[in-house]
C-alpha cells in the first residue's frame, strides 16, 4: 500500500532530458512557471501545453505515469475548477440556477485555472522523473550557492535534503515491518472510521520515529567516521557543467516565455 | 612490524545523572595492534568490546589513559581527520551508515569530505568497489541490495579514504549465513593483498578462527589475549565469561573429558578431524 508513492521518483533513461544538467532543468520549470502565470490566453496555453507535450515526448516518460501524479492534487484541482466556475461575476451569465451562476468569464477562468494546475504539476514532475534525486540536490547546492555568502546554509540544506530521499524507501519499508507486527498481534487498520483509523496510526508512528532518531544518531556517527566535517573544503564525484545543449534549452526556454510574455501585452 | 593503535591503561564510562557512581566500560585496557594483523576482539554484551572499538577512531574519547593511532594522540583535536582517515569504521546496520542514493556516490562521499581531486575521487570509488567485488554495481540503489552486498558498500566507502586499518564493529551480526561469508572473505582478502590492519568485533566464535589473534573482553578488561588456538583451550573460563566456543573445540573438549587424548587447538573442521583419527589410530 505504501508503494505507490510518486514523491520524487525516478525514471532512469538516457533521453536528452535526462541527460540535461539539473541546474539547467531547475531553471526551465521556474520559466515555465513564470511563463504558466503570465498566459491569459488559449493561443498562450496552447503553446505551454505543446511545449510540454514535446518535451514529455523527448523524455520518453508515459504519459501514463505523468498523469497519475495528478491523482493526489485532484480535489484541489477540481475544488478550484468548481469555484472559478460557479462563483465568478461577469457581463453574460450563459447558466443560472439559485445561486450557482456560470458566467463567461467564470467558464473561461476555470478552464485556465484547472489547465493552470494540471500543467504546473505534470511540469514539475517531468523534472523529478528525468532526474535523479542526488544530481537535483547537487543542481539546487550549485544554483544557490551565491547564497553562501549571506550565510545561508546551502550545503546543509541540500545534505538534508539528499539524506531524507536516501531514507524514504528505508523507512517506508520500516513502516511495512512495524504495520505487519502490529496486525500480527491484532491490531485493526481497515475498519472504523476516521477518528478511529487516525488513532490506530499512533503505535506505528511512536515505534517509526523512535528507530527514525536511532537512525539518525548511527548515521551522524558513520558519516563522522568517514570524515564528515560540513561543506567547507569538499570536493565532489560529479562536477556539473554546462554543456552546448543546456544553453540551447535555456534559450528555447527563454523564447517560449519572451513569447507568451509578448502575447500577454498584446491582450492575448 | 609495527604500532597500528596503541592503548595505555584506557579507560572509559558512559555518561551518568549527577550524583551517580559513573560506571566503567572500560577499566584500563593495554592493547597493541600490529600493522597488517588480522585481530577478533570477542566478548558477550556489555564486555566493552564495541566501546574500545569506538575509541580506536575517537568516536568517543578515553577517560583516562591514551589512546594512539599510528603515534598519534586521540585527545588532540587537530589530528581528528588524520585519525579518522587512519582508521576507518564499519558499523552493525548498513542501512544505517550509506548516504547516498547510489552506490558510486556513497562510495565517494568519504574522499569528497576529504578535499580529494575529482578525477581521483573516480579511481579511488572504482579501485574500492572492485576491491570488495562490487564492481557490477556502481550506478545501483543500494536500498535494493541484499545485506551482504550492503555492508561490502559500506567497507568500500571506508576503503577509499585509503585507511591503514578497518575496524567492523559487529558488522556482521545483521547478516544471514550467506552475507556473513560475503564479508568475511571480503576482509580476508583486503587484509592479505592489501595489507590493510583489521579488527573485528563479533560475537560469533567461528569468525575468530581465521585470524591471527584473538582478544576476549570480559567486564572492561582484557581476559585472554593469542592466537585463536591458544585462546580457545581455555574452554572452561571461556564458557564461565558466557561466550561458547567453536563446534570442533567443543567436540574436542568433549572427547577429551571422556578420557580421549585429543589436543584442544585443533580448531579447523579439517585439524579436528585429523586429531580425531590419530586418536582413534593411537586405540
Amino acid at each position: 500500500m505504501l508503494k505507490d508513492i510518486t514523491l520524487g521518483q525516478y525514471f532512469p533513461g538516457d533521453t536528452p532530458a535526462h541527460r540535461l544538467d539539473p541546474r539547467t532543468k531547475i531553471l526551465l520549470v521556474l520559466l515555465y512557471i513564470i511563463a504558466l502565470f503570465c498566459a491569459k490566453s488559449l493561443v498562450s496555453y496552447g503553446l505551454l501545453a505543446l511545449t510540454l507535450a514535446l518535451c514529455v515526448r523527448i523524455s520518453k516518460v508515459g504519459l501514463k505515469s505523468l498523469v497519475r501524479g495528478l491523482k493526489p492534487v485532484l480535489f484541489i484541482i477540481v475544488f478550484t475548477g468548481v469555484l472559478n466556475l460557479f462563483f465568478t461575476p461577469g457581463d453574460v451569465y450563459l447558466l443560472a440556477w439559485g445561486p450557482f451562476r456560470i458566467s463567461d468569464t467564470g467558464l473561461r477562468n476555470a478552464v485556465y485555472m484547472v489547465l493552470r494546475i494540471m500543467l504546473l504539476i505534470m511540469g514539475t514532475f517531468l523534472m523529478t522523473y528525468t532526474t535523479s534525486p542526488i544530481s537535483l540536490t547537487d543542481g539546487l547546492e550549485r544554483l544557490l550557492n551565491g547564497l553562501k555568502r549571506f550565510r545561508f546554509p546551502v550545503h546543509e540544506l541540500t545534505m538534508i535534503m539528499s539524506i531524507a530521499l536516501r531514507f524514504i524507501p528505508t523507512l517506508i519499508e520500516e513502516t511495512d515491518k512495524i504495520m505487519s507486527a502490529q496486525k500480527a498481534r491484532g491490531a485493526d487498520f481497515e475498519s472504523g472510521n476516521l477518528i478511529e483509523k487516525a488513532k490506530a496510526m499512533i503505535p506505528i508512528l511512536v515505534p517509526l520515529f523512535i528507530s527514525a532518531f536511532r537512525r539518525a544518531d548511527e548515521l551522524a556517527t558513520a558519516m563522522e567516521c568517514r570524515c564528515y566535517h560540513g561543506g567547507e573544503g569538499r570536493t565532489k564525484l560529479h562536477i556539473l557543467q554546462y554543456q552546448r545543449r543546456d544553453y540551447i534549452a535555456l534559450a528555447l526556454g527563454t523564447l517560449i516565455l519572451g513569447s507568451v510574455i509578448f502575447l500577454h501585452f498584446r491582450g492575448l | 612490524m609495527s604500532e597500528m593503535i596503541q592503548t595505555d591503561s584506557l579507560r572509559f564510562s558512559y555518561p551518568v545523572d549527577e550524583g551517580e557512581k559513573p560506571v566503567y566500560a572500560l577499566r584500563g585496557v593495554d592493547l597493541t595492534i600490529e600493522k597488517g594483523s588480522f585481530t577478533v576482539i570477542l566478548g558477550h554484551n556489555g564486555s566493552g568490546k564495541s566501546t574500545l572499538a569506538k575509541t580506536f577512531n575517537a568516536v568517543l574519547l578515553p577517560a583516562g589513559g591514551k589512546v594512539y593511532v599510528e603515534g598519534m594522540d586521540t585527545l588532540d583535536q587537530e589530528l581528528l581527520l588524520e585519525i579518522r582517515q587512519r582508521v576507518g569504521m564499519v558499523f552493525q546496520n548498513p542501512d544505517n551508515q550509506i548516504v547516498a542514493n547510489v552506490v558510486e556516490e556513497d562510495v565517494a562521499f568519504a574522499p569528497e569530505n576529504l578535499g580529494v581531486p575529482t578525477e581521483e575521487i573516480r579511481r579511488r570509488v572504482d579501485a574500492a568497489l572492485k576491491a570488495v567485488g562490487m564492481e557490477d554495481f556502481v550506478t545501483h540503489a543500494p536500498h535494493l541490495l541484499s545485506g551482504g552486498q550492503k555492508q561490502r558498500i559500506a567497507i568500500a566507502g571506508v576503503i577509499a579514504m585509503e585507511p591503514a586499518c578497518i575496524v567492523l564493529d559487529e558488522s556482521t551480526a545483521m547478516l544471514d549465513p550467506i552475507g556473513r561469508r560475503e564479508v568475511l572473505t571480503t576482509v580476508h582478502r583486503l587484509n592479505r593483498e592489501k595489507g590493510i590492519t583489521v579488527i573485528m568485533i563479533t560475537h560469533h566464535m567461528n569468525e575468530a578462527e581465521a585470524a591471527d589473534r584473538v582478544i576476549v573482553m570480559s567486564d572492561g578488561r582484557v581476559e585472554l589475549d593469542g592466537t585463536p588456538a591458544e585462546v580457545f583451550k581455555n574452554v572452561t573460563r571461556l564458557r564461565t565469561m558466557g561466550l561458547t566456543v567453536p563446534d570442533t573445540v567443543d567436540l574436542l573438549d568433549r572427547l577429551k573429558r571422556d578420557g580421549w587424548d585429543v589436543p584442544l587447538d585443533a580448531l579447523s573442521v579439517e585439524d579436528c578431524a585429523d586429531a580425531v583419527c590419530a586418536c582413534l589410530g593411537k586405540k
